[in-house]
């Protein structure tokens, strides 16, 4: 994407149709660091790559709990991920505060969605720089979507925004067909593992990544960097085992116990980690 | 909407000025409904008094909500048709979203209740008791909202002199998983001693239910009752003098 004559203003429409400043705020979500989300039928799941400043700063926060039964990951400029992630929060508690009821997922995606249009027909405005993968349940099931600068919205299985997430992106692509009947154990571990892809060799750590988890029974919450070591630990030993986890299928079959339909799918059945 | 329609009777006189607390002028009487086994059960007469003199005998107090709920109201009538109107933009905008999520008698019940509250920290009360009952995904729902806002659930509730009348023959005979031949029985029997001791019912009922599978209101009906008692005969046996 070069430079045009057609770029100052979010209002202006290039000859081909195409507002580039749109474009471009598109272009801050890819720069930056990664998030993750996959869902199951029960469950989603949001992980992040940490990024600090530097070796002594904390990292940045990019995982907001918006609700209990909704939660929110973002890329690109935080600033604006985090003024985003306080309008849902707004929108969650007035409809809870007159219905009583939680607000369905797919009203606030919409809300978000419209909102972030506006900012891309006013010439006083500038779009959001951030994308969002909001991850919530209601009474239709467990939702995943994404939310971009040009106030588009998707639903998605799984799905990875930010820097080097066409890796993560590349395995979520190979294994999404089975998260519908994932457990929530398989599904962190999808999640970790997609996680790992898009850091490209460097090691996996608890300090690295974030991991959310939302369920049926279970209010959005971070896991903590404790249980999230252990979850890496657990299977980065069998895969040490087993040789480089190339095939995806072994290293979700380790942790599966064999309950959720996660083995029928592989073929295998195979439990290693069975304890 | 209503406090618009004030400001164009006086344009010259600023809206500052106080809402004094209304008068009901069109008044309908108790409203029982009681939670059975396949739903909820509500009964009302169709009456609509003009201070005592029973003016309309055909006003239907009871209507659908949505899939998901009925309302019942006793107090001022055309309160009653102004909350159908905010209930009907609601439901409407509820059903634009056409996204599978559909808004059940829990969440009309507290709609409810913040619109009655509002009004009521305004000075200017939508003069009403309403009582909202529904099911959804096989959940009995039962609740009740006045005039200031009070609001709260139960297995059984009534309105008006329902509250005092009904009520104690409901806490003594209503039991989980009644029958609707048994349900509507005990309705009945609520509406007959209303019928007899409360001067604004007049003998036009409508039963209505809901279920899962949807909403029925029946058609107006009369209950039979007895005034043959001895001492109606004669009443005056035994009085006194001239007073």
């Amino acid at each position: 994407m070069f430079r045009n004559q057609y770029d100052t203003d979010v209002t202006t429409w290039s000859p081909a149709g195409r507002l580039f400043q749109v474009e471009y705020a598109m272009e801050a979500v890819k720069q930056g660091s990664a998030a993750i989300g996959l869902r199951s039928k029960t469950h989603v799941v949001l992980a992040c790559v940490n990024k600090a400043n530097s070796e002594l700063s904390s990292y940045q926060k990019k995982i907001f709990k918006v609700d209990d039964h909704i939660g929110v990951a973002i890329a690109g400029l935080t600033a604006d991920g985090r003024v985003l992630s306080r309008y849902m929060r707004s929108e969650c508690i007035n409809y809870n505060y007159t219905y009583e009821s939680p607000l369905p997922v797919g009203r606030l995606v919409v809300q978000l969605a419209d909102k972030a249009q506006v900012c891309t027909q006013r010439s006083w405005k500038r779009p959001y720089g951030v994308g969002l993968l909001v991850a919530g349940l209601d009474e239709s099931g467990a939702h995943l979507y994404y939310n971009c600068p040009s106030g588009n919205y998707f639903e998605y299985q799984a799905f990875a925004i930010g820097s080097r997430s066409q890796a993560a992106k590349t395995y979520l692509e190979r294994r999404f067909e089975n998260f519908k009947d994932s457990s929530r154990e398989d599904l962190i571990k999808d999640a970790l593992i997609a996680t790992r892809e898009s850091l490209q060799g460097e090691k996996l750590r608890s300090s690295i990544c974030t991991i959310a988890v939302v369920g049926a029974e279970e209010p959005f919450h971070i896991l903590d960097q404790e249980t999230v070591q252990q979850l890496i630990d657990a299977f980065e030993i069998v895969a040490e085992e087993e040789g480089p986890a190339s095939e995806p299928g072994a290293a979700a079959d380790e942790g599966a116990a064999a309950e959720e339909g996660a083995g029928a799918d592989q073929g295998s059945g195979a439990a290693p980690m069975d304890i | 909407m209503s406090e618009s329609n004030r400001a164009k009777q006086s344009p010259l006189i600023s809206e500052a000025a106080s809402e004094r607390t209304q008068y009901p002028y069109v008044t309908g009487t108790s409203v029982v409904a009681l939670k059975y086994k396949d739903g909820i059960l509500m009964a009302s007469d169709m009456g609509g008094s003009y201070g005592s003199t029973l003016r309309y005998k055909s006003v239907e107090r009871i209507k659908p909500i949505g899939k998901h709920s009925l309302l019942g109201a006793s107090g001022e009538i055309s309160d009653f048709q102004e909350i159908l109107r905010f209930l009907d933009e609601l439901i409407l905008y509820d059903n634009m979203w056409d996204d599978g999520n559909s808004l059940g008698p829990k969440e009309v019940h507290n709609y409810l209740t913040r619109v009655m509250y509002n009004r009521r920290n305004k000075f200017d009360p939508l003069w009403n008791s309403l009582i909202l009952g529904g099911v959804k995904n096989g959940q009995k729902y039962l609740g009740m909202v006045s005039m200031i806002g009070v609001n709260f659930e139960d297995n059984h509730v009534a309105t008006g002199f329902g509250n005092h009348l009904a009520r104690p023959i409901l806490r003594d005979e209503w039991h989980e998983n009644l029958s609707f031949e048994d349900g509507v029985k005990l309705l009945e029997k609520c509406m007959r001693v209303l019928l007899y001791r409360d001067r604004s019912a007049v003998n036009k009922f409508q039963v209505a239910k809901i279920t899962e599978e949807g909403v029925t209101i029946s058609q107006p009906y009369s209950l039979k009752t007895f005034w043959g008692f001895s001492s109606f005969q004669n009443p005056t046996v035994g009085a006194e003098g001239s007073w």
